[in-house]
């Protein structure tokens, strides 16, 4: 069986994760870290992209606002560690519920615009309410709880979070409503004429898909003990597109393959020239031009090949 | 209490009268055609009654329900299935997928974020697609069949809805004359064998004439005749208008 062969493969890639720290330094600690928070984050988006066919513009704003709720719920109020997290992917949940309800009214560019809308509003919010978030220079010296302030400690923290989140991201696809929601992709009219509330399935992927890039918000927070307005920015959410579309939003893995490889390409190549933003355009138009299905759609074919 | 009460129904599209004043009734357990040429608003007629257009005049009510108004899925949900004049299923999904999804939809799972979706309603799936005669393409990539198969898939979606009242929307057209025999006699039997309310457009008489127990006529948005094919097809109106124009058809 196939999915028992892509399950078997998921466990090795989460012991080889687990064994990072004990076979290389901090650098790659860090590294594989901040890789594993902005992998949960794709794999919400594409919820939305891959699963959905919805093309939103403005996921950064649920990843800012948990990453932002949980600054504030643990330093400003000081709330214990497991509610101020919690609160902080609730506060994402219900943002993408009251957003969501208002996007998935229009279709299309239609919809996009609107999310990117919503999103710079957050944004603005983070910008200016100064009081609560500091503005542009960031909220920082988050009151991360003493236990998780070690980097190998959060590094399995990290993983345990992006085991769970993932595995009930790939039950939700693979479910009765995942089959829905690639149908409503599929054909939007024949999915109404089968009885399908269209609108209602779409934002409950809407809101599911803003729930987990909260939680991604959040690790990312306490990873950093900081957040800034640039985390809200549209670039945040281009940002989280081009690691979709790098990886391939055909396979349930590929966003947070290409989470890892623009992570990877940013490091390295920011170092040897400043010019990598124009590097990374380049890669990206070959991408899309020989292999639009993405990286793993390049290795489903070669492994097709191989058989 | 008739099953379909339509009043004085029309769809004006900014100044084209694509509909105007119909008015019909459909009993229980009744295969009704509409029949028409081209552009003389069957489909209109269809998208009108399902939700997908909102007309612009007039009422309908589904077993006493009013259901203008109302939303595609929901009249689906009251129990009014359709099929389209242009084929419309999931090009890219397995044939059984097609099927399994209506079902996963029918039976109210769509929003079950636990169950896995491709373990459900397997033997109801297989049992459709055996009724349309499709249980060996299962497998099959849906948009990659031949058109008439298409169309039979189709046909196992709207089924799987559970529908008590079925509109078809042209379910013959664009079929070699083969197909047009084999597939009016599929939707005949299974509409006996379910009890099933017909209602379906047709341009093709002998279609027609082969499954309708009672028929109407549209002709510019307006129903011209209905009744008995017989009494409609010695209606004076109907004969200069529709078989005066067609009168290779009705031969």
């Amino acid at each position: 069986m196939i999915t028992q062969r892509n399950m078997i493969l998921l466990g090795i890639a989460f012991v080889a994760l687990a064994l990072v720290p004990a076979v290389s330094g901090l650098f790659l600690v860090y590294l594989v870290t901040e890789i594993m928070i902005f992998a949960l984050f794709a794999l919400s988006f594409n919820l939305l992209l891959g699963y959905g066919g919805l093309i939103s513009f403005g996921h950064a704003a649920y990843f800012a606002i948990g990453a932002y709720a949980c600054a504030v719920l643990l330093t400003t109020l000081g709330w214990p560690f497991l509610f101020g997290f919690g609160a902080a992917i609730l506060l994402s949940a219900v943002s993408a519920a009251v957003i969501g309800y208002f996007c998935v009214k229009l279709t299309e560019i239609y919809f996009s615009m609107l999310t990117l809308a919503f999103a710079q509003l957050v944004w603005a919010i983070a910008f200016k309410w100064v009081a609560v978030t500091n503005g542009d220079t960031g909220f920082t010296g988050v009151a991360v709880p003493g236990w998780m302030d070690e980097p190998v400690r959060f590094f399995y923290f990290t993983l345990i979070v992006l085991a769970v989140c993932a595995y009930m991201l790939w039950r939700i696809v693979n479910s009765a409503y995942g089959m829905t929601l690639v149908a409503t992709r599929e054909n939007y009219n024949r999915a109404e004429f089968i009885g399908v509330n269209v609108r209602r399935i779409q934002l409950v992927a809407f809101v599911l898909a803003g729930t987990f890039a909260g939680v991604a918000g959040a690790l990312f927070t306490l990873f950093n003990h900081a957040v800034f307005v640039e985390n809200a920015w549209w670039t945040q959410s281009a940002e989280v597109m081009i690691m979709s579309i790098l990886g391939g939003v055909g396979s349930f893995v590929g966003p947070a393959v290409g989470a890892a490889i623009l992570l990877i390409l940013d490091r390295s190549l920011a170092e040897i020239t400043v010019y990598w933003p124009t590097v990374l355009g380049i890669i990206l138009l070959a991408v899309l031009f020989f292999f639009p299905e993405g990286l793993m759609g390049v290795a489903k074919k070669a492994g097709r090949k191989g058989k | 209490m008739s099953m379909l009460t339509i009043k004085n129904l029309g769809m004006n599209f900014s100044g084209f009268k694509a509909l105007n004043g119909i008015n019909l009734e459909i009993e229980e357990g009744e295969k009704h055609a509409v029949l028409g040429p081209n552009g003389a608003g069957k489909t209109t007629f269809f998208n009108c009654l399902t939700g997908q257009l909102k007309p612009t005049d007039g009422v309908t009510h589904y077993k006493g329900k009013k259901i203008t108004g109302l939303t595609p899925s929901r009249i689906v949900n009251l129990g009014i299935a359709r099929s389209f004049q242009r084929i419309n299923i999931y090009p890219k999904l397995s044939v059984f997928e097609n099927v399994q999804v209506a079902l996963i939809a029918d039976k109210g799972m769509m929003f079950n974020l636990i169950r896995p979706g491709a373990a459900l309603f397997r033997d109801e799936t297989a049992k459709m697609l055996e009724l349309v005669n499709l249980s060996a393409e299962a497998d099959e990539t849906a948009g990659l069949m031949s058109y008439g198969k298409q169309k039979q898939l189709e046909l196992a979606i709207a089924l799987s809805s559970e529908p008590d009242l079925l509109l078809l929307d042209e379910p013959t057209a664009g079929m070699s004359p083969q197909e047009t025999v084999d597939s009016i006699k599929l939707i005949g039997d299974i509409a006996a064998k379910r009890k099933l309310t017909l209602l379906f457009t047709e341009h093709d008489m002998q279609v027609v004439f082969s499954i309708a127990d009672r028929m109407s006529v549209l002709h510019h948005g307006e129903l011209i005749a209905t009744g008995s094919p017989d009494e409609v097809r010695n209606n004076q109106e109907v004969r200069r208008i529709y078989l005066g124009e067609h009168a290779d058809d009705a031969a």
